[in-house]
């Protein structure tokens, strides 16, 4: 979990603090330097239009970062409303789950594509469009936990008690819900980086005028027999930050929900 | 409770299943419908294309019954969904059936290579895994897995091919051969496709499997088992593995949902003719007809895979009773 914390700090700070890491400008066309290997000069090489790949790459962090934040943050407050409507009013109850489930059936990737094909790309339609299919996961978390809770004899105490609704929401159900829903954050994080890039090497994801990691996978796929350092190192810088998340996440759920982690 | 009354409640189980998967399929066509109709601009001029003149735009209109009210269009196009007509392409002017029957094979045979690949690798890792529980080899096992599910499938893919295409030479960059062809050139070319796709999954199912032989192994009857001098082997593939069976192939019936993600992927970086680049593409050109078609076969066959799953529960777990 450290080594998780340690991974995605590095990369925040790679995101933040690019323009003071020796970097150029990464939308700087240079065709003279077109398609150099790694060297002294451009420590990642550059593309075919010059670009210093070392450069876009630490820029690209700030996108991805970005994106995975917003669709983690987004998906869970989302679905954490849904949740407790539909764990505690039965009547939307069924039709919540039915609308889910079928959410669910679509594979994920094809949703987002469909949904971005709706409204255009650019970042905003790209998060939306990477957020909705990993709410369902939620909702039924946050379900199941609601239904569990309902249950407990303190709840039924509070509720002879006199107390309202919201209240109980507050105060019993909402804090159970919040160490599970940090553990499915990271996971969606770093499903949403993914996602994102993949979207991007498509063609259907972030505009190409921001550099972001699958953009810039996406312009190497023509050069890959020739210039294989386009795809790499943004390839690698992703790979190592879903890493960071997602060892960050299995930490997280250790330390959060003992039970679990001595099964696994 | 008698023999009869057993195999009953199974049937009764299996339609009371069926049935509960109507809604969601509802739910999913009802989705992959309003996606032409939610697209900015009108339907019909969508499918027109830019070079149409209005009067091409009306005969569409009324060709496809634009101007009914939406639930009847909807009601029509259920209707023509389950009579097997998924309409007809806009770019190709191709039913959209025959397409997906030209683009079935590589994609089906792909997914179940991957799925037989991955099984086949990870199941044994998790029971080793588990087996050798705290050693180096659950630690390695565990830090393959954690990295299998990060790295991105395209960067696997492109790794892979300039490892064993570019710099050893061993295996053809791109591209598809189908058995009927020859059985090696087949096999060649979808090795590498199908160790990429199959990485996420191998990465899922070894953990749940180490996970779930865990816990099972710390069962008593495990203990009964070696007692009673059982062979290690025995043990574990007879007691810990089938009882461990159920999360196990939960997460097999999701990875299916995965797969069909990463098909879409993968396709498209070795250049597969398959349902995944044609789904890509026809999003990306806006051919709805071919769209709605594959979205609803691709959910299909996901409800389905599970609705085989739940009822695999029952037979391997008796205990499970809904």
């Amino acid at each position: 979990m450290v080594l998780g914390a340690a991974l995605l700090v590095l990369m925040t700070a790679m995101a933040a603090f690019a323009p003071w890491l020796f970097t150029t400008d990464p939308i700087q066309l240079n065709p003279i330097e077109r398609l150099r290997p790694p060297g002294a000069e451009q420590w990642f090489g550059t593309d075919m239009f010059g670009r210093d790949i070392y450069s876009r790459t630490v820029y690209g962090a700030r996108i991805s970062l970005a994106v995975g934040l917003a669709a983690a943050v987004l998906s869970v407050a989302i679905g954490l409303a849904i949740g407790l409507l539909a764990g505690y009013v039965r009547l939307l109850d069924a039709i919540l789950m039915r609308v889910m489930d079928g959410l669910m059936a679509i594979p994920g990737i094809l949703l987002a594509i469909a949904l971005i094909s709706l409204s255009g790309a650019s970042l905003g339609t790209v998060i939306i469009a990477i957020t909705i299919p990993e709410i369902p996961r939620v909702v039924r978390l946050v379900r199941a936990i609601v239904l569990t809770i309902r249950e407990e004899p303190y709840v039924e105490a509070a509720i002879a008690a006199g107390t309202r609704l919201p209240l109980i929401l507050l105060r019993h159900v909402l804090p159970n819900t919040i160490a599970p829903l940090i553990v499915q954050a990271t996971y969606v994080c770093g499903s949403a980086m993914l996602t994102e890039a993949i979207l991007s090497f498509l063609g259907a994801g972030t505009p190409p005028e921001i550099p972001s990691w699958g953009n810039i996978m996406s312009e190497g796929r023509t050069y890959f027999q020739i210039s294989p350092w386009i795809i790499f190192f943004p390839g690698v810088a992703l790979a190592l930050t879903v890493l960071g998340v997602n060892v960050l996440g299995d930490g997280l759920r250790d330390t959060l929900d003992p039970r679990i982690a001595r099964k696994m | 409770m008698e023999q009869a009354d057993g195999r009953g409640a199974m049937l009764r189980f299996i339609a009371h299943r069926l049935l509960a998967t109507i809604p969601v399929v509802g739910v999913v066509a009802l989705f992959v419908f309003l996606l032409l109709h939610l697209s900015p601009g009108d339907p019909a001029t969508v499918i027109a294309g830019d070079y149409a003149s209005p009067a091409d735009v009306q005969r569409i209109r009324a060709t496809l019954g634009l101007d009914d009210p939406l639930p009847i269009q909807f009601g029509n196009w259920v209707g023509r969904l389950l009579q097997g007509d998924l309409g007809i392409s806009i770019f190709s002017n191709l039913p959209v059936s025959r397409l997906i029957g030209q683009r079935l094979e590589p994609t089906l045979l792909l997914a179940l290579v991957t799925i037989t690949l991955s099984v086949a690798v990870a199941v044994p890792l998790g029971v080793l895994a588990a087996w050798k529980s705290g050693t180096w080899i659950d630690r390695a096992v565990m830090i393959f897995a954690v990295v299998g599910f990060s790295v991105p499938v395209f960067v696997l893919g492109y790794i892979l091919i300039f490892v064993f295409s570019l710099e050893f030479k061993w295996l053809p960059v791109q591209g598809y051969r189908s058995p009927a062809d020859g059985l090696w050139p087949f096999l060649r070319h979808i090795i590498l496709p199908a160790i990429t796709l199959s990485a996420i999954y191998i990465a899922l199912i070894a953990r749940i499997t180490r996970a779930s032989v865990l816990e099972v192994l710390e069962e008593d009857y495990v203990r009964t088992a070696r007692a009673k001098g059982q062979s290690e082997g025995k043990v574990l593939m007879f007691h810990a593995l089938r009882n461990a069976a159920v999360p196990i192939v939960t997460v097999i019936g999701i990875g299916v949902a995965l797969l069909i993600g990463g098909v879409v992927v993968t396709e498209s970086v070795y250049n597969i003719p398959g349902l995944g680049r044609l789904v890509v593409d026809a999003i990306l050109k806006r051919d709805y007809p071919i769209i709605q078609g594959l979205i609803m076969m691709f959910s299909m066959v996901y409800i389905l895979v599970n609705l085989v799953i739940d009822i695999l529960y029952t037979m391997l777990d008796p205990r499970i009773r809904y």
